[in-house]
């Protein structure tokens, strides 16, 4: 019998990396992970690393794993934390999670040390995806949703499709993601907002030249109203699709619950949809803010 | 299907029958999801044949969008919610979301509820189709109107909705009642008398969290339904005073989280258990703990599951504290 019986973990259907999966026709599993590394890559985010059961490798940029948090505090974190998938490495059996060490689930993870174990569910959710016909896509995000948008980087690389990311952050020092886009050949431009390069109307500029030089076929985003607006914006203007990634408070992650609901407008009729189920990536023409 | 070592007998069949019996609809074993906290889409991660019953999220006749966000808040002890019985009312249900349950084997039990005690009637008898197993009512929504909803707070109101709703439908009609009454054995009483066929044990208790850096209710709803293990010794209380009370079977529903706390429920008097929050937390969680109540009979030398239920040894409590005392732990 695979599975094992952890204090404070109600369930023996959790697998480890190696162990028989008890459902193996099933998309979604709960997986006892191995720290293999939780490093800080700037001042504000940590990457940890996680040694994982080869049906977890299989999510897709924007999918997301359901993360049983360690205690930051010695009280309980009752609910587990939604986080998209930042890396998934094939061959290496590994895969990753770029966060901001801020609430209670996330200062949870932060405390993780190499050869803890870490539970986590999923994949789940609908993650990005793209059309047949388009070759050029801009990806514009921000601080912490640029962990959600950067495996897109290797999604279109092996689609053949270029792509432009503007990074947006406070600072330089805070750049999230340089690397990972930059690997898989995108063209990569830096919006910061101590130089005033991420100023909205700069923005624009840039996104108005990349339509202009057909590098624009379609747009995603995360982690931005003010960016998502524009977008929107420009893509009502143009004609051009694009997809964001949500976030909402979650509890069951399956669709199960409806607490993750959010608001669309779907053909100007204003309807709620579950964040953890009909996303978390949806179209941006239907989203009301981020 | 991997099973637990030791569980199979050679091929006769599992050496632990789990099967539990409420009223004449058989259960394979005791484990069912708690309404509200449960749909088809948990197929993600588990295989639902596995399960004793299936239970559909709360349906109402009309649409409804549900409560404001946010639905949910973490406090010291579990979490408060109120989602608002969200919904695209009957017909979609029996049109889309029967036939999804209908996939599977298990018995699907159907939540319904209404303020309106002959709505909710016609409810029960639109719910009445061939692939729903099980009427459940929810007489006790705890963020609905205490005069309209959640009649589980007066043993009146809960004769008078049961009553109606008995007469509306002849599927197996369990009533879902509220911790929040005041004498909960009085509520279970008047739904036995009114014809339930069996009673969920209990809905969540009313609670209330204030942001103290906004000064603002913590939930969209204001008040929400507290879910926690911590409710487990009270729910049970409450599960092993009913049993004493009533004959039709207790479904137990409040903190199950292992398959320990399926026995506790089942030593007070349940015949089955609802599970809410322990596949929040691991989405595996309704299996496990089918699987390791195998295990725990098995190794104890239980060959019926149901041979635990009202097992409590509570004859001869009552002992001189002085003699108590002299004992160990």
């Amino acid at each position: 019998m695979s599975g094992h019986l952890v204090e404070n973990n109600y369930t023996t259907g959790a697998i480890r990396a190696m162990e028989l999966d008890p459902f193996p026709n099933k998309p979604a599993g709960e997986f006892i992970c191995n720290v293999i590394s939780n490093d800080w890559v700037n001042e504000e985010y940590k990457l940890v690393v996680l040694g994982a059961h080869k049906k977890a490798l299989t999510a897709v940029a924007g999918q997301f794993f359901h993360l049983l948090c360690p205690t930051p505090d010695g009280a309980e974190v009752w609910m587990r934390r939604p986080m998209s998938v930042y890396r998934v490495d094939q061959s290496g059996g590994r895969i990753e999670f770029l966060y901001k060490s801020e609430g209670r689930g996330t200062r949870g993870i932060a405390t993780l040390k190499s050869g803890d174990e870490f539970n986590i569910a999923g994949p789940l959710g609908v993650g990005f995806w793209l059309e047949p016909d388009w070759k050029n896509i801009v990806v514009l995000g921000r601080g912490v949703g640029l962990a959600t948008l950067a495996p897109l980087s290797q999604m279109a690389f092996e689609a053949g499709v270029n792509v432009t990311a503007l990074l947006s952050a406070r600072n330089r020092d805070v750049v999230m993601s340089r690397d990972l886009f930059e690997s898989y050949n995108a063209d990569v431009i830096e919006l910061i907002d101590t130089d005033g390069s991420s100023d909205v109307s700069n923005v624009k500029n840039i996104i108005e030249g990349l339509i202009k030089d057909q590098k624009a076929d379609a747009f995603f985003t995360c982690g931005s109203n003010r960016l998502l607006n524009l977008l929107k914006d420009q893509g009502r203007k143009y004609g051009i699709p694009g997809q964001v990634a949500m976030e909402q408070l979650m509890v069951c992650g399956v669709g199960a619950c409806y607490v993750c609901v959010r608001t669309f407008n779907v053909n100007n009729e204003r309807v709620l949809r579950r964040v953890c189920r009909e996303g978390p990536v949806f179209k941006m023409e239907e989203t009301v803010g981020w | 299907m991997p099973r637990g070592a030791g569980v199979q007998d050679g091929g006769d069949g599992w050496m632990v029958d789990l099967s539990v019996e409420i009223g004449e609809l058989t259960l394979q074993n005791p484990i069912t999801p708690a309404s509200g906290s449960f749909s088809w889409e948990y197929d993600e991660f588990i295989d639902l044949n596995e399960l004793g019953g299936l239970v559909a999220k709360t349906i109402c006749r009309e649409p409804r969008d549900g409560n404001p966000t946010p639905r949910m808040a973490e406090t010291e002890a579990g979490i408060i919610q109120s989602i608002g019985l969200p919904g695209k009312g009957i017909d979609y249900f029996l049109e889309n979301i029967v036939p999804e349950y209908a996939k599977f084997d298990p018995p699907l039990i159907v939540s319904c509820s209404s303020e309106d005690p002959d709505e909710f009637a016609l409810l029960a008898s639109e719910l009445s189709v061939p692939d729903v197993d099980v009427v459940e009512c929810n007489i006790s929504c705890p963020t609905r109107n205490t005069s309209g909803g959640n009649f589980a707070l007066s043993d009146e109101h809960t004769g008078e909705v049961v009553s109606k709703l008995r007469a509306a439908t002849d599927k197996p009609l369990w009533a879902k009642l509220s911790p929040n009454a005041g004498d909960i054995v009085s509520i279970a009483r008047a739904a036995e008398e009114a014809g339930a066929d069996a009673l969920c044990i209990a809905n969540t208790f009313l609670g209330l969290k204030i942001r103290t850096d906004n000064f603002r209710p913590a939930i969209g709803n204001k008040y929400g339904g507290m879910v926690s293990p911590a409710l487990k010794p009270i729910v049970l209380r409450m599960v092993y005073q009913c049993a004493k009370e009533v004959k039709i079977p207790i479904i137990g529903i409040g903190g199950v989280t292992k398959a320990e706390d399926v026995v506790e429920y089942m030593l007070a008097g349940a015949s089955a258990v609802g599970i809410g929050y322990a596949a929040f937390r691991n989405p595996t969680a309704l299996t496990s703990i089918i699987r390791d109540l195998e295990v725990w009979c098995d190794n104890r030398g239980i060959k019926r599951v149901s041979e635990l239920i009202g097992a409590i040894k509570d004859e001869d409590m009552e002992m001189d504290t002085l003699t108590a005392a002299s004992q160990g732990v």
